[in-house]
């Protein structure tokens, strides 16, 4: 029986690949939900880019701040040590390569770390960007975070992006509800895969080439879990 | 004596042209400067560009300026948001003109105006649709794309305090673009929750020094 990572549990799982001190910026969607399943044993500063370092957790019903919103336009909270600064600090921080991690949506990951996650072929719909193109180019770390198919089961990890790209070549590694996927010179390197899940049962779901070490482990709820599988 | 202070919201918005390029402050509903949107709208210039990050929603402010016809052209990064209905009706139908910006690009451009400089590269969408005829050039082992400054004949913001020579702070994160927007514009306009007299701002932490402002005016919230 395979069970495709819970939005929460792939939260978690990325969670994990967040140090101890950085700072971090959380895409618009399936990424917020990081903030939310870090353990307090780490201390991130999580950025905003209308101009916002050390956003707290959205305030109690009743205390909303309407000027106070992060990049979704959802109220939020100011951390003790946070600071607010203008739009155009707030982009020097994520072009000028400040951040240490940002996590990103995706419609299209590519092997060779293209992403394109602002528009799709929709002509009726007017183009918008946003932050987006600024946040690929610009944090130190790019992580994908999605579901590994579309919701009509049409792979999103593709040997080219047939969407418009929001930037070429700056994803290094890809978390999806059914693998860990690292971005590598030699292409789409698995480490890690949901239990239950063969390669050919993967292949079949991704339309890029994947080679499997031998140290591919497996994509537990919690994470890898050097022991094996719980029993 | 410097008094930038006017009393009005009329004699803060009087005098901009139709034609005008207008900075608009804000980011979503947060930092954006209403009643002087809607003080401009009452004015009547129109056939304005409108440079901002997002279109508007429901029906005041830009979505009010779209919805009366006062807009020639956007210039924004995010203009399709829940309540945008205004900005997208008006797209469909040809009847303005969109012109795409990544947020960073739009700021760094308008900060580029402010700064003098005559443009800048970015790696940003360097691969992208948005960089179509435009220079590329590889900087450092990177493709970076070359984006021109932004300058504008009025910015419309919002701060929280200002004295009379036009020093302000802001409120927390509805600070977004008023500081770079206020060094773009030959003409830049502030509404302010309050005046305070010179002397009662800390000047370790005035944001925008008042020679970036022409007129503040007190909007009672």
């Amino acid at each position: 029986m395979i069970r495709p990572l819970s939005p929460t549990e792939l939260a978690r799982r990325v969670a994990q690949d967040i140090p101890d001190g950085s700072y971090v910026n959380l895409g618009i969607g399936l990424p917020t939900l990081v903030a939310d399943v870090v353990g307090p044993d780490k201390e991130i500063v999580y950025h905003s880019e209308n101009g916002i370092l050390g956003m707290g957790p959205a305030p109690a019903p009743g205390r909303e701040d309407p000027e106070l919103i992060n990049a979704g336009k959802q109220p939020v909270t100011l951390l003790p040590g946070g600071s607010f600064f203008h739009h155009t600090d707030a982009f020097v921080m994520m072009r000028g390569g400040h951040l240490d991690v940002s996590v990103l949506g995706a419609f299209q990951v590519s092997a060779e770390g293209d992403l394109a996650n602002w528009a799709t072929d929709d002509a009726a719909m007017p183009p918008a960007v946003g932050g987006a193109m600024d946040l690929a180019v610009g944090a130190r770390r790019v992580l994908v975070m999605t579901t590994h198919t579309t919701r009509d089961g049409r792979p999103k990890i593709l040997s080219r992006c047939t969407y418009p790209l929001t930037a070429a070549g700056v994803v290094d590694r890809i978390f999806t509800d059914l693998a860990v996927l690292d971005v590598t010179p030699g292409g789409l390197v698995v480490r890690e895969v949901v239990s239950g899940l063969g390669r050919d049962d993967l292949r079949s779901v991704t339309g890029a080439e994947l080679s499997f070490p031998d140290d591919v482990v497996e994509l537990h709820p919690t994470g890898p879990d050097p022991s094996g599988p719980p029993g | 004596m410097i008094d930038k202070r006017v009393a009005t919201l009329a004699d803060a918005v009087a005098g901009i042209r139709d034609g005008a390029t207008v900075l608009v402050g804000g980011f979503g509903n947060s930092g954006v400067p209403v009643e002087l949107v809607h003080a401009l709208l009452e004015q009547g210039a129109s056939g304005l560009t409108v440079v901002t990050n997002n279109a508007g929603s429901g029906e005041t402010d830009i979505a009010a300026l779209i919805r009366e016809h006062r807009v020639r052209k956007i210039i924004c990064s995010y203009p399709r948001s829940a309540g945008s209905v205004w900005f997208e009706k008006f797209w469909r139908a040809g009847d303005i003109e969109l012109a795409l910006v990544p947020q960073g690009t739009l700021s760094e451009r308008m900060r580029a105006a402010g700064a003098g400089l005559g443009g800048f590269f970015t790696p940003t969408g360097a691969d992208s649709l948005l960089a179509e005829g435009k220079e590329v050039r590889m900087i450092g082992g990177r493709r970076h794309v070359f984006e021109e400054p932004l300058p504008a004949d009025v910015a419309l913001i919002k701060a929280y305090r200002a004295d009379r020579w036009g020093n302000l702070v802001y409120r927390t994160a509805a600070r977004n673009f008023g500081p770079t927007m206020a060094t773009a514009a030959r003409l830049t306009v502030v509404q302010v929750d309050e005046f305070v007299e010179l002397g009662e701002l800390d000047p370790e932490c005035v944001v925008t020094p008042g020679i970036f402002v022409d007129r503040v005016v007190e909007v009672a919230t």
